[in-house]
């Protein structure tokens, strides 16, 4: 019964007949894979593509007061570039690209010897071990951070601990509110985000190509370097990438535990639009530095692109 | 390296992988351990040494009618926030999974684009739209609004590998047989793809619990937890009861989130298998 009910709908039933959009929708499979795409579409062009539209629209603007003047203008962009008086946003901004980029690195160096440990030592429970691992991952982000105050504070653990082992006597005053407690905190807290994707493409790689390179007279170092790096390069971007993009804009790390040295281009975002209340400033600000980071990514990319193609060629 | 003969209860030769893989463990727990450790401490400051155990700062934060109310907030952003994006989620991951939509890589390419932005770039944006362009107060809503912008790619990832995962046949042969695809999806494609579904409403759901760039700029008066914690930590004496509350969070979201990768991957490695 149900078979020849459903030959009727799609078949046999002259078109003519079977009008309106549900026989439009059973006949076209493009409308209907469109149709359950669009709440999805509508939302993120509501909620990304409009706002994006309109910060861009409102840096070519100025702030009076409360009142906002919308006649076009240059200006919060010649602010930012204004390199005589106060080159405090690009330097900023370079400031935190650097910063972040260290964090990445410091990341990846971190996590890639346990990726490594997990994809080819591990024999059982892997699972057991990425669950062990991500999980941390999963708590208080604030509290993570803060964590990182108590630690390298100055009546914190370590300086606690140096003085009651009685290696110092005074507590150490470098290790809280620098750049490299920003790097470390940092690294720490996207860790989980750089292990995942350098664990599955080391998980990913054909065992016997490893065999063969051994069998062909490689040394362990040297199959390393010649076939197990290269292979999960795609994974390593990745990590790189996940790590280096939501920590340019950070601006909790940066206040809890960078002081001055420490403050991060999020930081001038956030007061912008907080206590200076200059939205225009602040969306100028925003897109410059989304642009640089895209612009960073990109040359990454390209960057790794080439450097595989030669890697391929020796 | 291989079939080495570890000892029962031992997974791995102790090497320097291995000792480098100890030492990774403290890094990453070491901090983290540290929150519940000084929530039983009894001085009011966040410091070493620890002088004392008390309890009394789970006791006032049990008091602490702020804090309750931040808590409230943030578990309803999550709750709509989590299955909302599910929904749109699994819709999404639908069609990008079983119909050949022209423009497929650009539309599910713009869906991911929340995940490669910085999450300040789509606070302010978000917040210029409410304030300047509409003249709406940022509230609970603008929160939930931004959290679904970031939600929904998470989820989309997590259903679109597990809609790839099982045996598509099965759908074929429901609509071969004359359900409808409405009732197809409820009937057959819905229950295989449930522990995906649970998987992306409990990490979506932490990820909006725990989320506070965003919220710090989308929350006006209403704060959500993070947005409360970050006014408490400028305060040191209010610190012990947000520490007490930041373990109880953290014991429960190891909790879920161990739950649902653990059900996640059981279900992957059993339901992969040919029926």
């Amino acid at each position: 019964m149900d078979i020849t009910g459903h030959l009727d709908q799609s078949e046999s039933v002259p078109r003519k007949k079977r009008r309106g959009i549900s026989a439009w929708l059973t006949r076209n499979e493009n409308a209907r894979g469109f149709l359950l795409l669009s709440p999805t579409s509508v939302m993120v062009g509501l909620l990304l593509l409009l706002p994006i539209t309109a910060l861009i629209a409102i840096s070519f603007m100025t702030q009076r007061g409360f009142e906002l003047d919308t006649s076009f203008t240059f200006n919060n962009y010649l602010t930012f570039f204004n390199f005589s008086e106060k080159p405090i946003y690009y330097t900023l901004l370079g400031r935190s690209l650097q910063m972040s980029l260290t964090a990445t690195l410091v990341t990846i160096v971190l996590c890639y010897p346990m990726a490594y440990f997990l994809a080819f030592h591990v024999k059982k429970h892997k699972v057991m071990w990425l669950i062990i691992i991500t999980v941390p991952f999963w708590t208080s982000y604030l509290l993570r951070i803060f964590a990182w105050k108590v630690i390298l504070g100055y009546d914190g653990v370590i300086n606690s601990g140096l003085i009651s082992i009685g290696l110092i006597t005074e507590p150490l005053e470098f290790l809280l509110y620098n750049k490299m407690a920003v790097t470390i905190t940092l690294a720490h807290a996207w860790i989980a985000f750089a292990l995942l994707p350098i664990y599955v493409s080391l998980e990913k790689i054909d065992r016997s190509l490893l065999e063969a390179a051994s069998d062909l007279g490689d040394s362990p170092w040297r199959r390393f370097w010649r076939v197990t790096f290269p292979l999960s390069l795609p994974g390593t971007i990745s990590a790189a990438l996940l790590v280096f993009i939501p920590t340019v804009g950070d601006y909790v790390t940066p206040q809890l535990v960078g002081g001055t040295e420490g403050i991060m281009i999020g930081n001038i975002i956030q007061t912008l639009f907080g206590k200076v209340n200059n939205a225009p400033l602040g969306a100028a600000v925003s897109l410059m530095t989304m642009l640089t980071v895209t612009l960073v990514v990109c040359l990454f990319l390209g960057g790794t692109t080439v450097a595989r193609k030669l890697m391929s060629r020796v | 390296m291989a079939a080495v003969a570890a000892k029962p209860g031992l997974p791995f030769k102790i090497s320097p992988l291995g000792a480098y893989a100890a030492f990774f463990l403290v890094f990453i727990y070491g901090p983290v351990l540290l929150l519940p450790l000084f929530s039983f401490s009894d001085s009011q400051y966040v410091a070493l040494p620890i002088t004392g155990f008390t309890t009394q700062w789970y006791e006032q934060m049990f008091q602490a009618d702020q804090l309750q109310g931040a808590l409230f907030n943030s578990l309803k952003v999550a709750t709509v926030t989590s299955i909302v994006a599910t929904a749109l989620a699994m819709m999404a991951a639908l069609a990008l999974t079983r119909y050949r939509v022209p423009g497929r890589s650009v539309i599910s390419g713009t869906i991911i684009l929340p995940l490669v932005i910085p999450g300040i770039i789509l606070g302010v944006s978000i917040l210029v739209v409410m304030v300047q362009v509409l003249g709406v107060t940022p509230s609970l809503w603008s929160v939930g609004a931004g959290h679904l912008l970031i939600c929904t790619p998470f989820g989309m990832l997590i259903l679109i590998s597990r809609l790839e995962g099982f045996d598509r046949s099965l759908e074929e042969a429901s609509l071969d047989l004359g359900e409808t695809r409405f009732v197809t999806f409820f009937r057959v494609t819905l229950p295989l793809a449930l522990p995906g579904v649970v998987a992306s409403i409990l990490t979506t759901f932490t990820l909006s619990f725990d989320e506070f760039i965003l919220a710090f700029f989308l929350a006006g008066v209403e704060p959500t937890l993070p947005v409360y914690i970050w006014s408490q930590l400028r305060f040191p004496q209010r610190l012990p009861s947000v520490l007490a509350l930041g373990s109880i969070i953290l014991v429960v979201s190891f909790a879920v989130i161990a739950f649902a990768e653990w059900y996640r991957r059981r279900d992957v490695a059993t339901g992969a298998k040919p029926v």
